[in-house]
């Protein structure tokens, strides 16, 4: 997936100034940032459900899964029926054995006949989740994946993306847990007012650092990027 | 990702078609999954029509009016030596009101202010003796007492209405009674004939026999004389020919303008077709407008809108589904209503292809304009409330009938109500359910013409949104 130039606007606020992007097969991206960075807008746009005012996207043949932070889900269908619905409309040739398939990735079972709405966030993340998969996306855009889930869960979330990744799947994940990103991102895309500061590994991001604001470059990678944000003036 | 500007008519591939029908599905068992709104489904149906059925099934009411008649029985009004014949005041006033006897006028006051009945009309001992003295040299003003209780200005003004009437009524009776009796004296006058006073018969000779006999004597009388006869023969002749035509013009006098009633516009249904139409398209209205909003803004709200328009299906599809849902849920709560209606008045049934055509119609208008609403909403209560505010007055003003309010503003209010889908619903359903009733097609054509209009403002609510 390649992106070169996204503008995006919203009234008078830039909310994306050219920002340019790529991921590979099997890379694990993180996309990291202060609170309105861009990020959310980043991957909405990378997922084709918001127009970018200019720039182009470039996407991969085959489809590209989309898991919003905020579920999207029906909360008065079951776990099944949101899983069958979305198999239906990913049109999946057996969408009765894509369902099966998910609920033994998600580990819910035993839960099918629940209504999303008697889950916990947690379980609601993994549908979610699990939704974004069900088109066995070439590309898998994540919003803040780990919101909301307790330690166990996302320990689980994390091993799964990792296990996706290793089949081939480009993973992009947005997240506001810089020790997350260092862990899990292969590479790091940092985007602070709209534009993007930084593209590489979390290595290099620390020898910029050292570089460019030596006082930060000897604390945890969090107060590093904090340091380098503020050397850039943000 | 998928291009997105397709035209619903795009919608209707069958790929599209298959997305929308499951996301068909999908709202109907999410609308199954919700008691209450499917309870509220089948429970207003029917309750309107109930409504509805009890009200067109009974005869118009007569308004319930106390009565007290304090008139001496075998009293009768006067003309001249005679009376005239009885007027039957019980009957008469008890044929255009439902009449509750009391015998006292306290009794009378207690019911009134009770509300037991809406008014209470008292006549007095010398009604008659004071209609009698009209004739004489001191008139006395006949009065009837009215009690009533004007709780409320509508109250009042129904009271005041039926109590005019009443009089009005009573007064052109005995107008006419009047007229009748002058015109008999009249003729006596110009014909000749008997007539009673105090019991004595007087012989009246009559213009016209006065006349005859002053011509048979004017021979005989000197040359001299004759011109003074003449103009006593010219008088009785004159008299005799122009008091003719007085006895119908006395006749006019008790009621001098007539009516001619002639109806220049379309015929209008019987007033229990036209009940039941309005009790449909109401329903058709409420329902199939905040179901479609509200399950639009659903969308929103449970943030399925992005997923679903993000690649999943068009948003052309997403919005025919909506319309799909509305026409569906609007012809099986309008027709459970019909039934339940049936229990009541007896439809035609050989008319129920139309039915269909107008419900299915006037549903698809009523889902565009709730899918134009839901798309400009973000959660399913504020569109809700938005909904309920914007088609209640359009109904209400849908029914105000020209000449009840002034040019100016009638000319606003057709105009604002050929903008929403009520009126030509309204008209559509009543062709439909009237068979002498005026032809369907009009309706039909301004219906598809707001259904396209609101389909595409809600195609470009929901990309302005979505771009948002």
């Amino acid at each position: 997936m390649q992106a070169r130039g996204l503008v995006k606007r919203y009234g008078n606020r830039e909310a994306l100034r050219g920002v340019d992007f790529a991921a590979q097969p099997g890379e694990l991206v993180a996309v990291i940032g202060p609170n309105g960075a861009g990020k959310t807008t980043l991957l909405s746009i990378l997922a084709g459900t918001l127009r970018a005012d200019a720039g182009t996207v470039e996407s991969p043949n085959g489809h590209v899964g989309w898991v919003p932070q905020q579920a999207g889900l029906y909360r008065r269908l079951t776990v099944e029926e949101n899983l069958l619905l979305f198999a239906r409309l990913e049109k999946r040739p057996d969408p009765r054995r894509a369902v099966e398939e998910m609920l033994g990735l998600t580990g819910l079972g035993e839960r099918r006949g629940d209504l999303v709405a008697r889950l916990s966030g947690g379980n609601q993340q993994r549908i979610n989740l699990a939704i974004g998969l069900l088109a066995r996306p070439a590309v898998l855009l994540l919003d803040e994946p780990s919101v909301g889930l307790d330690p166990r869960q996302r320990a689980r979330l994390w091993e799964f993306i990792a296990g996706l990744a290793v089949q081939g799947t480009s993973v992009v994940f947005s997240t506001h847990d810089i020790q997350e990103a260092e862990r899990y991102g292969q590479r790091l895309l940092v985007l602070a007012d709209g534009e993007g500061l930084f593209d590489g590994s979390a290595e290099e991001l620390r020898e910029t650092v050292r570089g460019e604001a030596p006082e930060g470059a000897e604390g945890d990678f969090e107060t590093a990027l904090l340091a380098y944000l503020r050397h850039r003036g943000h | 990702m998928r291009a997105e500007g397709a035209s619903i008519s795009d919608s209707l591939r069958p790929e599209r078609a298959r997305s929308a029908w499951f996301l068909l599905l999908k709202d109907l068992t999410i609308l199954r999954r919700s008691p209450l709104q499917a309870v509220l489904l089948v429970a207003y149906p029917i309750l309107i029509a109930l409504l509805i059925g009890f009200a067109i099934s009974r005869e118009p009411g007569k308004p319930r009016v106390a009565f007290l008649n304090r008139i001496p029985p075998g009293a009768r009004v006067a003309g001249g030596n005679g009376k005239l014949p009885a007027v039957g005041v019980n009957r008469r006033i008890c044929r255009q009101v439902e009449c509750v006897d009391v015998g006292s006028r306290e009794e009378a006051e207690q019911k009134v202010r009770e509300g037991d009945v809406l008014a209470a009309l008292v006549l007095p001992a010398d009604l008659i003796e004071r209609l009698n003295s009209l004739s004489t040299l001191h008139p006395e003003t006949p009065e009837v007492e009215v009690l009533v209780n004007e709780e409320n200005p509508l109250k009042a003004q129904a009271v005041d209405d039926r109590i005019t009437a009443l009089l009005a009524r009573a007064n052109l009776f005995i107008a006419r009674q009047i007229a009748q009796e002058g015109g008999r004296y009249l003729n006596l006058v110009v014909d000749g004939g008997s007539f009673e006073v105090l019991g004595q018969s007087i012989e009246i000779l009559g213009l016209r026999e006065t006349a005859s006999i002053l011509e048979a004597l004017r021979p005989g009388v000197p040359a001299s004389r004759r011109p003074e006869l003449d103009r006593v023969i010219r008088f009785a002749t004159l008299a005799r020919d122009n008091l003719d035509v007085a006895e119908p013009l006395i006749d006019r006098l008790a009621q001098p303008i007539a009516v001619d009633k002639r109806t220049v516009s379309a015929p209008t249904p019987p007033l229990e077709i036209f009940a039941i139409a309005v009790a449909a398209t109401l329903t058709l209205t409420f329902v199939v407008l905040l179901l479609v909003a509200g399950s639009l803004a659903l969308e929103r709200e449970e943030n399925t809108f992005a997923r679903l328009t993000g690649g999943l299906v068009p948003r052309s599809a997403l919005l025919a589904e909506k319309i799909g849902l509305g026409v569906a849920v609007g012809l099986l709560v309008t027709l459970l209503l019909l039934g339940a209606v049936q229990a009541f008045v007896s439809l035609d049934w050989s008319r129920f292809g139309l039915w269909l055509t107008a419900i299915a119609l006037g549903g698809a208008g009523f889902a565009a304009a709730g899918a134009a609403l839901g798309a400009a909403a973000r959660d399913v209560r504020s569109v809700s409330l938005l909904a309920f505010m914007v088609s209640l007055p359009i109904a209400l003003l849908s029914l105000v009938p020209s000449g009840a309010v002034g040019a100016g503003l009638y000319d606003v209010i057709r105009v604002l109500t050929a903008l929403f889908p009520f009126k030509p619903a309204l008209e559509a359903m009543t062709s439909a359910l009237d068979p002498a009733g005026p032809g369907i097609g009009a309706p039909l054509l301004h219906l598809a013409i707001l259904i396209a209009a609101y389909a595409a403002l809600a195609r470009f609510a929901l990309r302005r949104f979505a771009a948002a």
